[in-house]
């Protein structure tokens, strides 16, 4: 089973009804709490529905962790013009595999989530964006959407009350970069994934096809009709200063018990998810933590001594690094680290969408240096040019970092390699000397 | 150039997603989803789905080209996707790749003589808690051995399709 029987550490409201018989089905979801918040948010106005969102202090679980309700304040709600929900099922950022099962196990959590927002912000149309390789939760979020249709919470009279929204899934086909808010919605346009520069090209002004749109994550919609059901200070109790409520963590690599695990932001460190029995059960054998990687490959990684931080959004970027998509991917004493940053580097290689000079000519040059010291033909001085380059990539290589590209994808290549080099230079160099990997 | 009725009724739901002057939205789907009935995107395809969204075959062409899982060769009948990507590169996702190569003597996105098998490594597929993991076709298989991508390699070449190699599941309902 993908997701884990629940346990004393975890605090659940997003997967509260993962393992309930058939719960996919409408009917499950109705039998536990399921559109109870549509009928509460139908009764209010868009500012207190946007105003309880604010208050739960919810911020955006995709990556950049943006505050939820201030995204949808910036939308023009008395304009005319025709408004958007798009919801980002992309998930694509390496050691991130939470949305799936939210998709999977509660996908009307997520659409009542959506159905909400579009009351929110006055948009009538939103379309849920799934990546290619995910053909099996295209078909479960198409049945779920008819079964809403069937039940009246879709469609132009929702709960009888004249209130319109339509919703309709759109596949993916294969592209990273796609899970950048603006290259999906070039996606969803029929386009190649190239995100739109900002400004002006801020979705919430000028979003899909031109019109104001909201862009959100899986997660941060799952969360919504919580927080409209319980109130936005409940969800707000839940974790500590701007990082409130519960994330569903991806915890991967070398743990005895890799899975998603729900827990309550701040209160729970790195140290209790990789460590706790009921969680990651510590390091796989008997060997060690060498180091850990806090949010998905594009954060720079963490030493065994920042084991304890706790899982907050500041607490991790202020100890530069960042929480990202709450993936954790766990190496341990036997893993070589020029190997893990090669293979990470060779991803964004992959990825790259090629409109900006640094990310496109940076990556490749930047995975062919990495190749050749894993490989044996390593020199010294490839150090200090693997560091220049990253510079030129991202000036200064610092976290959070400078940007010099059109999207966040190009300065978050150098996380993995300035993250190895810093802080194993010494095992850089047996590469260089022994002219291969002393690991092989 | 004519589908399968069940092709033309998705296509149709496809065109009405979408805003009357926006089909273009629908030309991804279009071609995701004729790719797995014609095995490949042709040249007819392109023309077809050009004039059905309203836009130019190069526009199209434009378009496919950027995507990996849109395809102008055509693909195995089983295309066997391994990830080597970090999570999977740490529990053995490239010991699985490279035995699936050498056992079938095709690379990356190659295909067997007989059309049977083709392999991809691909970048990650979302399975990372249940590392290594591969695809087979749009099936999601968990915590692969090395064991078992020896049984599926065999079975797929020795003409067994994925439900008749007992040794693995595939997880997706």
């Amino acid at each position: 089973m993908p997701y884990n029987e629940p346990n004393p550490l975890e605090v659940r409201i997003l997967s509260r009804r993962f393992g309930l018989p058939n719960s996919q089905s409408i009917d499950t979801y109705l039998a536990h709490d399921g559109y109870q918040a549509l009928e509460k948010a139908a009764g209010m106005t868009q500012e207190e529905i946007i105003n309880e969102v604010k208050i739960s202090g919810l911020r955006g679980r995709g990556g950049a962790g943006f505050p939820t309700g201030m995204k949808w304040s910036f939308v023009p709600r008395q304009s005319p013009k025709p408004k958007y929900i798009v919801i980002n099922s992309d998930e694509a950022e390496p050691g991130t595999c939470k949305d799936r099962l939210l998709v999977e196990y509660d996908p009307h959590q997520m659409i009542e989530g959506i159905i909400i927002a579009g009351l929110a912000v006055g948009a009538q149309q939103g379309y849920v964006y799934i990546r290619g390789e995910y053909r099996y939760l295209m078909d479960i979020v198409d049945r779920a959407i008819d079964e809403a249709y069937a039940r009246g919470y879709l469609g132009d009279n929702i709960l009888g009350r004249g209130i319109k929204f339509h919703l309709a899934t759109h596949n993916g086909a294969g592209a990273y970069e796609c899970g950048e808010e603006s290259a999906l919605l070039e996606s969803l346009e029929g386009k190649r994934g190239f995100p739109r520069i900002k400004p002006p090209f801020f979705p919430a002004a000028i979003g899909l096809y031109g019109e104001p749109t909201v862009v959100n994550n899986v997660e941060t919609m799952a969360n919504i009709p919580w927080i409209v059901n319980n109130g936005g200070a409940a969800f707000a109790a839940l974790g500590a200063g701007r990082s409130t409520g519960t994330r569903l963590f991806a915890l991967a690599g070398h743990v005895r018990n890799p899975g998603n695990y729900e827990l309550e932001m701040v209160k729970t460190t790195f140290r209790d998810l990789i460590y706790a029995p009921v969680l990651g059960g510590g390091i796989r054998g008997s060997n060690t933590l060498k180091a850990f990687i806090p949010g998905g490959v594009s954060a720079p990684w963490f030493a065994p001594e920042q084991v304890d931080l706790p899982l907050g959004q500041d607490e991790v970027g202020n100890a530069g690094s960042m929480l990202g998509s709450g993936s954790v991917v766990v190496m341990d004493s036997a893993t070589c680290m020029v190997r893990a940053a090669w293979r990470i580097t060779k991803f964004f290689s992959r990825e790259s969408c090629g409109q900006c000079t640094p990310c496109r000519e940076g990556s490749g040059w930047l995975e062919r240096i990495m190749y050749r010291i894993e490989n044996g033909d390593g020199r010294e001085e490839d150090l200090d040019l693997l560091m220049d380059l990253c510079d030129n990539i991202s000036p200064g290589v610092a976290w959070p970092p400078q940007q010099t590209t059109i999207c966040v994808l190009g300065p978050s290549i150098p996380s993995s390699i300035a993250s190895g080099i810093r802080m194993f230079r010494d095992e850089f160099l047996v590469h260089v000397k022994e002219g291969g990997c002393p690991f092989d | 150039m004519t589908f399968s009725p069940e092709l033309e009724a998705r296509f149709e739901k496809f065109l009405a997603k979408y805003p009357a002057d926006r089909k273009r939205s629908a030309m991804i789907p279009m071609l995701m989803y004729a790719q797995d009935e014609i095995g490949s995107i042709t040249d007819e395809l392109v023309d077809e789905v050009a004039r059905r969204v309203g836009v130019t075959p190069l526009q199209v062409n434009e378009v496919l080209t950027y995507y990996s899982m849109l395809h102008r060769k055509p693909l195995g009948k089983y295309h066997v996707q391994i990830c080597t990507n970090i999570s999977c590169l740490l529990l053995g996702g490239e010991e699985l790749w490279n035995k699936a190569t050498h056992k079938l003597g095709i690379g990356h996105k190659q295909v067997t003589a007989d059309g049977r098998v083709s392999l991809e490594e691909v970048e990650c597929i979302g399975a990372c808690s249940w590392a290594p993991a591969i695809q087979v076709n749009f099936d999601f298989y968990h915590d692969v051995t090395m064991a078992q991508i020896e049984k599926l390699i065999d079975g797929l070449a020795a003409g067994k399709r994925p439900e008749e190699i007992t040794e693995l599941v595939k997880v997706n309902r």
